[in-house]
């Protein structure tokens, strides 16, 4: 009894999203919001893996492309794209554009492996640990390095 | 007693009767024998005295205290005013704001005791010649006693008209008792109006008020200090009646006397003109004098408003009367887009109705936008101040001109824009003027100017903060930021000397030779220059060696909604404020001509430069139309030519902000809006472009 408590005052929902064949989670208290896709303004001279800005319910929420970020193919825009609105605390809204919307898992943190920053890799930095369940290993998305501006 | 929800009034009321503190003894500085000052000073010194204590704030209280004795000398004609006398009376000032500051954030004055400053208070009260030095403590003892501000009472001040003189007259006929009457109520009532009206009916109950002073509406607003003066026709005695006002609680006291001739009131009145007599006789010049008697009546009822019919308002209550009127315009556009949607087909109604509809919108918005307006006066009324004690501080003498200070601005750019504008000023004192040997050897008057003028230009308003000093030394920059490192020697050759200006405005810069206190931390301009720029404004410098320089703020009248001219450039949409089009022209590509390989066009008379938006903006190019639609948008004096593929119309736009995620280090983009139609666009800062 004792142990269900503990594991599950340590568990936490991800939203897992995919970017080509890789699997990638997303801390569901940053989850504003996921929307389909819509008309999206473009920017000029904003960052490259800025798409530009949406209209989400009157407010302009800007949105950013994980692959391009990711430095992965460009994106291909299909039925099942969708943006998910990020709204991380004392910060505005961004939206972040996924191929698809797969599911949400609870992962306790046994079932996280922490990795560490490994400084060759540049996209590691976004990626705080891996999540492992039964439909296969889900990288954990940092989100807070993810929105920032760095590249 | 609780007196928290009375806070933010007295720190409001506080601070405008500091201000207007520092701006009368400005004018008696200049004007030492300006009779009318010295009364507005001594009222608002009084009031302040009256609000702190009512407060509890103590040491306030006895500041004002001694500050108010200072000036009720003065008043009083027994002492004269000395530049020694007006320094220190600013020193309160500070100190004063220092409580205020104190309280604002603990709502506790603090623990200075000012003693310095309240020492030199009374050192100036005792440079009095002896015999005034024990009249004024006997005054003061009386204060104590009544913690009254003067020692009158105020009841034998009573001057009675015509119609109350009869009926003091038929009430002695008929061997009623006539009294008048001081009521002092306590300093800590907060009632005081209900007070008031308590001790008005328990004397109707046995007698009759057939005058008050102040007047009997003037007391119901509480527009009285700590006393009031009535006259009761009663056929109670004194003491019986006196006794029935001391009964309501909260009343200190209650003094009076009975008037048993009609002789006594007339004496009251002629005393009054023999007063006035006197004191023609004692100064030469008779008709000044009369006038300065009767000024403080007349001043009173100036001062206590016109009956300003106004309201405080919390600025975040505005804030979202803004954005829902924002919310309803973006929903009046998308009503208007769907009605076209749907074909002409929309009966004329209902066009009619949305006609209507745009109006009262539209309406709506300047009636909002009017209200969070405020007079650029409010921030610019500190400097002189400023000036002031800079000039003696730098030991340069100066002079600040304000123009157009009625210049309004929206309420958020007045609460931002002060401090910009004193470092400003602060930098035209210190480096730009001159020391008083080198204007003289310019042959320049020896009274520096620094001007700071505001006027609206558009859609935006521009404030100017001039001098007729040094001017910005080009080279001396250039130089400076060679030896910083800024800029190499090769680039410091290629820059413009506006180039080289333009990196004062960089972090860390400053060209100062030696630090002051005042002025050359090098944090200043970029610190000036970033506030600006939150504000959605831009800043330019124009200087002339050895003449002067100019700094020019631009700012946006509003910051949430303007009318925008809607273009497109290829499928994209974009506003372009309505402020900054001079016109929109049909230009044959053919008259396009080229100055240093540069597009420009001529146009009645002026030469103007072209921009392609769609260079700019990353856009491809496909149409190759043989005349342009140009939109030629203005900044100041500059003209540039917008190029734009096809025109959509004027619409009412809501600006909103692209956040903090997108860099938008070009700036060309100042924000986005949304259309009817729920698509986004960009709005384009034609500033930015020029």
């Amino acid at each position: 009894m004792d142990d269900l408590k503990q594991t599950s005052t340590d568990t936490k929902q991800y939203i897992v999203i995919a970017l080509g064949v890789e699997q990638y989670g997303i801390d569901i208290s940053y989850v504003d919001n996921i929307v389909k896709l819509q008309k999206i303004t473009r920017v000029p001279k904003s960052q490259p893996y800025f798409y530009g800005v949406i209209n989400l319910r009157g407010e302009i929420v800007p949105v950013m492309s994980l692959r391009r970020k990711f430095k992965l193919e460009d994106d291909e825009f299909t039925d099942k794209s969708r943006i998910i609105i990020i709204k991380p605390e004392h910060q505005e809204p961004i939206g972040i554009i996924v191929d698809i919307v797969k599911e949400v898992v609870t992962l306790s943190e046994d079932d996280v492996e922490k990795i560490n920053a490994d400084l060759k890799d540049e996209l590691s930095k976004y990626i705080i640990g891996v999540g492992k369940s039964e439909k296969g290993l889900i990288s954990l998305l940092n989100i807070t390095t993810v929105i920032s501006d760095e590249q | 007693m609780d007196v928290s929800q009375y806070l933010e009034i007295f720190i409001d009321e506080t601070k405008e009767h500091l201000q207007s503190l520092n701006e009368q003894l400005l004018i008696i500085e200049k004007e030492p024998e300006n009779t009318d000052t010295i009364n507005e000073i001594f009222r608002a010194a009084h009031s302040l005295k009256g609000m702190a204590g009512t407060m509890g704030y103590k040491r306030m209280q006895k500041l004002t205290h001694q500050m108010e004795n200072v000036f009720s000398e003065i008043r009083n004609g027994k002492m004269k005013v000395d530049a020694n006398m007006v320094d220190i009376l600013f020193q309160c000032l500070d100190a004063l704001e220092e409580y205020l500051d104190n309280i604002q954030e603990s709502a506790d004055e603090g623990t200075n005791d000012n003693e310095p400053i309240l020492k030199e208070l009374e050192a100036i009260l005792n440079g009095n010649s002896a015999p005034k030095q024990e009249e004024k403590k006997e005054e003061k003892q009386e204060e104590k006693k009544s913690e009254e501000g003067s020692s009158e009472v105020p009841y034998k001040n009573f001057v009675f008209t015509d119609f109350e003189k009869h009926a003091v007259e038929e009430a002695l006929e008929k061997r009623m008792h006539v009294h008048t009457i001081t009521v002092y109520v306590d300093e800590s009532c907060l009632l005081k109006a209900a007070r008031a009206f308590l001790v008005f009916k328990s004397i109707e109950n046995i007698g009759e008020i057939i005058k008050s002073e102040p007047s009997a509406q003037d007391i119901e607003d509480e527009k009285f200090e700590q006393n009031f003066s009535i006259c009761v026709v009663s056929s109670e005695s004194l003491d019986k009646v006196i006794g029935v006002i001391k009964n309501v609680s909260e009343i200190k006291d209650a003094v009076g006397e009975e008037i048993t001739s009609l002789d006594a009131i007339k004496c009251a009145k002629d005393a009054e003109e023999k007063k006035e007599e006197t004191h023609t006789n004692k100064e030469t010049d008779n008709k000044k004098d009369a006038k300065a008697v009767k000024q403080p009546a007349k001043g009173k009822t100036n001062s206590k408003p016109v009956v300003n019919r106004s309201v405080r308002v919390d600025i975040e209550k505005l804030d979202v009367l803004m954005n829902l009127v924002s919310e309803l315009i973006i929903a009046k556009n998308g009503l208007i887009s769907t009605s076209s949607d749907a074909g002409n087909s929309g009966s004329q109604a209902f066009n009619e109705q949305i006609e209507y509809l745009e109006r009262v919108t539209t309406n709506l918005h300047e009636s909002v936008m009017k209200v969070r307006m405020m007079p650029i006066e409010t921030v610019t009324n500190k400097f002189p101040r400023m000036i002031r004690d800079l000039s003696k501080k730098l030991d340069k003498k100066m002079e600040l001109y304000i123009t157009g200070e009625d210049t309004e601005l929206d309420r958020t750019v007045i609460d931002e824009i002060g401090d910009p504008l004193m470092h400003l000023l602060r930098n035209s004192a210190d480096h730009g003027l001159e020391s008083a040997e080198v204007r003289a050897q310019r042959g320049k008057p020896e009274v520096g100017t620094v001007r700071l003028d505001a006027y609206q230009d558009g859609n935006n308003v521009v404030i100017e903060v001039s001098d007729d000093g040094n001017g910005i030394d080009v080279e001396a920059v250039r130089n400076s930021a060679i030896n910083k490192g800024t800029i190499t020697e090769e680039q410091a050759e290629s820059m413009t000397d506006k180039e080289v200006i333009d990196l004062l405005f960089k972090p860390s810069f400053s060209t100062a030779k030696k630090v002051t206190d005042i002025s050359g931390r090098g944090v200043g301009l970029d610190v000036v220059k970033t506030k600006i720029e939150t504000l959605g404004g831009d800043i330019e410098v124009k200087t002339e060696l050895g003449e002067g320089s100019t700094f020019i703020i631009r700012l946006p009248l509003t910051l949430a909604i303007i009318q925008a001219l809607m273009v497109e450039l290829g499928d994209e949409k974009y506003a372009i404020s309505l402020g900054n089009i001079q016109t929109i022209e049909d230009i044959p590509v053919s008259d396009i001509k080229y100055v240093q390989t540069k597009e420009v066009i001529h146009l009645r008379g002026v030469v103007i430069p072209l921009i392609r938006l769609d260079t700019v903006l990353d856009i491809e190019n496909t149409s190759e139309e043989e005349n342009l639609t140009v939109v030629i948008v203005k900044k100041g004096e500059k003209l540039a030519g917008l190029v734009v593929d096809r025109l959509i119309g004027q619409q009412e736009i809501v600006i909103k902000s692209l956040g903090k995620y997108i860099s938008n280090s070009s700036k060309i983009i100042s924000g986005a809006t949304i259309l009817g139609n729920g698509e986004v666009a960009l709005i384009l800062d034609a500033n930015a472009l020029l």
